[in-house]
């Protein structure tokens, strides 16, 4: 964010670097129950993103001190791959990867019924193979479908989009120039049912009314991807509905 | 580490909320009301720019550190900016030392954000040498009693402490720290405001009685400018779009006023 690269224009005639209009998505794909040995999980494309997310429990959760008697204890784990950037990523935890992480289990606690398994933990973990911007909300999204094909009970999926601005201009969904040479990032997530955000967060430089434009266009985006989730839960359990 | 007034936290946490919910809150305090602020500056002579704060009873020290080193690479000609905050046990019960947790890195990034986004540190001008020498801005966040809002205090320290700082001389590969004079080179002021939720209700700068009954908190940081250059939401709370544009408002006002009060 904030970078400045001399000529180069990132909206031009209304059409966005890759192609796209101001307010469409990057071409996204998903699939559940991809991972064997785990309970749940999911695998997604967001333009160049390739995330894999995994979900195990719940299940007793160790070591036992850290056991909550009345709650399940939820664990998230964001974790990029060393090669998924140009500039490998050192391995392990970083602060950035950290503060993900805590945000975003924050996020899934609030629509998980923890309270239906107590002394156990949900962990849920989210590899970034490949990132190309927004692998926060990927991860995200990921992760809730994940839970979703794990049985896990939850008051609503989870849906994850951004947006931000670009050239002046508010925009859906910042690919990897964007996000790098932007004004600004506005990341949400929010329950497609009560139309509440359960993650927020924002850096860059907005207006009143830009915010308020951003965060516009981002719910709109969360309703197409809310129609992706749904489609790759289908396609994965119609025919146990049917009986087949 | 076990706090012994946590169950007393939990004892209270039902009352407390309900107190909220019903527009009052234990300190007598109005929804958007901030705790008295202290602030000191130069607090630390050694170090180039420090302020300590008091907000209520959170104690924090900011102390501002420059050194030269090496750009980046994909930013060859700006200076850097390094944030980072210590929880030191002396301050709670429950802190420990060792490495930042969670919290800590939490609290580090959102002051950092702030601070960074609003564009208030023209980096361009903390350049020596282009691609290989560069002023580098090291802010640390020092919280000495933990009594709630920590975000908020230490941005206001942070950014109080930076237009105070003086800059050390470069001369022939040396930092002269003796000889400080130059101020650096800042123009705006960022001011986060810390709302914690109850419910569907928001309160301002929570303490620590508040943030141990709250389901979460949503922190804005905006510049003299009227713009947002920071959000973030963290905790087990949810927010509808109303009630985020609302605080918006309210983040706005309260920092014009935290603006024209304390750094003025």
């Amino acid at each position: 964010m904030g970078m400045k690269k001399e000529g180069l224009k990132l909206f031009e005639n209304g059409k966005r670097i890759d192609g796209r209009a101001y307010d469409e998505l990057r071409p996204i794909k998903m699939e559940v129950g991809v991972l064997k040995r785990a309970d749940g999980s999911c695998y997604l494309e967001w333009g160049g993103n390739k995330v894999l997310a995994a979900v195990y429990g719940p299940r007793e959760c160790l070591p036992r001190h850290t056991q909550d008697p009345l709650k399940a204890r939820i664990n998230y784990r964001y974790n990029m791959a060393p090669f998924s950037t140009d500039e490998r990523v050192r391995p392990g935890p970083s602060r950035r990867s950290i503060e993900i992480s805590k945000l975003s289990k924050e996020a899934l606690e609030h629509v998980i019924f923890t309270e239906y398994f107590p002394k156990t933990s949900i962990d849920i973990f989210v590899e970034i193979l490949q990132a190309d911007a927004g692998t926060r909300c990927a991860g995200l999204t990921a992760a809730s479908l994940a839970l979703a094909d794990a049985g896990i009970p939850m008051k609503s999926l989870i849906t994850a989009c951004a947006a931000g601005k670009i050239d002046g201009k508010v925009v859906l969904d910042l690919g990897k120039l964007e996000d790098n040479f932007g004004e600004a990032d506005l990341p949400i997530a929010y329950m497609p049912r009560t139309k509440e955000l359960v993650y927020l967060q924002m850096d860059g430089d907005l207006t009143k009314d830009e915010f308020k434009e951003a965060l516009r266009l981002a719910l709109k985006g969360c309703d197409e991807i809310y129609r992706i989730q749904r489609d790759a839960l289908k396609k994965a359990y119609e025919g146990e509905v049917n009986g087949r | 580490m076990v706090d012994e007034n946590e169950i007393v936290w939990l004892v209270k946490k039902d009352a407390v909320a309900d107190m909220i919910k019903n527009g009052k809150r234990s300190d007598g305090r109005k929804a958007y009301e901030y705790r008295p602020i202290e602030i000191i500056t130069d607090y630390v002579k050694r170090a180039e720019g420090s302020a300590y704060i008091k907000l209520g009873n959170t104690q924090i020290l900011v102390g501002v550190k420059m050194d030269v080193g090496q750009p980046y690479s994909d930013s060859p000609n700006m200076g850097t900016l390094i944030t980072n905050a210590e929880l030191v046990p002396l301050a709670s019960p429950v802190f420990q030392p060792g490495p930042p947790n969670e919290n800590a890195i939490e609290l580090a990034r959102v002051v950092d954000r702030g601070i960074r986004e609003s564009k208030m540190i023209d980096f361009e001008k903390l350049c020596i040498t282009e691609g290989e020498e560069v002023w580098n801005v090291l802010i640390d966040i020092h919280v000495l009693d933990f009594d709630g809002n920590l975000i908020d205090a230490a941005t206001l320290a942070a950014v109080k402490a930076l237009w105070t700082a003086k800059m050390p001389r470069y001369e022939d590969g040396k930092v002269i720290y003796e000889d400080k004079k130059d101020s650096l080179p800042v123009s705006k002021k960022p001011v986060a405001c810390t709302f914690a939720r109850f419910g569907n209700v928001s309160i301002l700068d929570p303490s620590l009685e508040e943030e141990k009954s709250m389901d979460g908190k949503i922190t804005i940081t905006t510049t003299d400018d009227g713009k947002i250059c920071a959000v973030q939401k963290s905790g087990i709370t949810k927010i509808s779009v109303p009630e985020l544009e609302n605080l918006i408002d309210v983040a706005l006002e309260k920092g014009n006023e935290i603006r024209k009060t304390y750094l003025g």
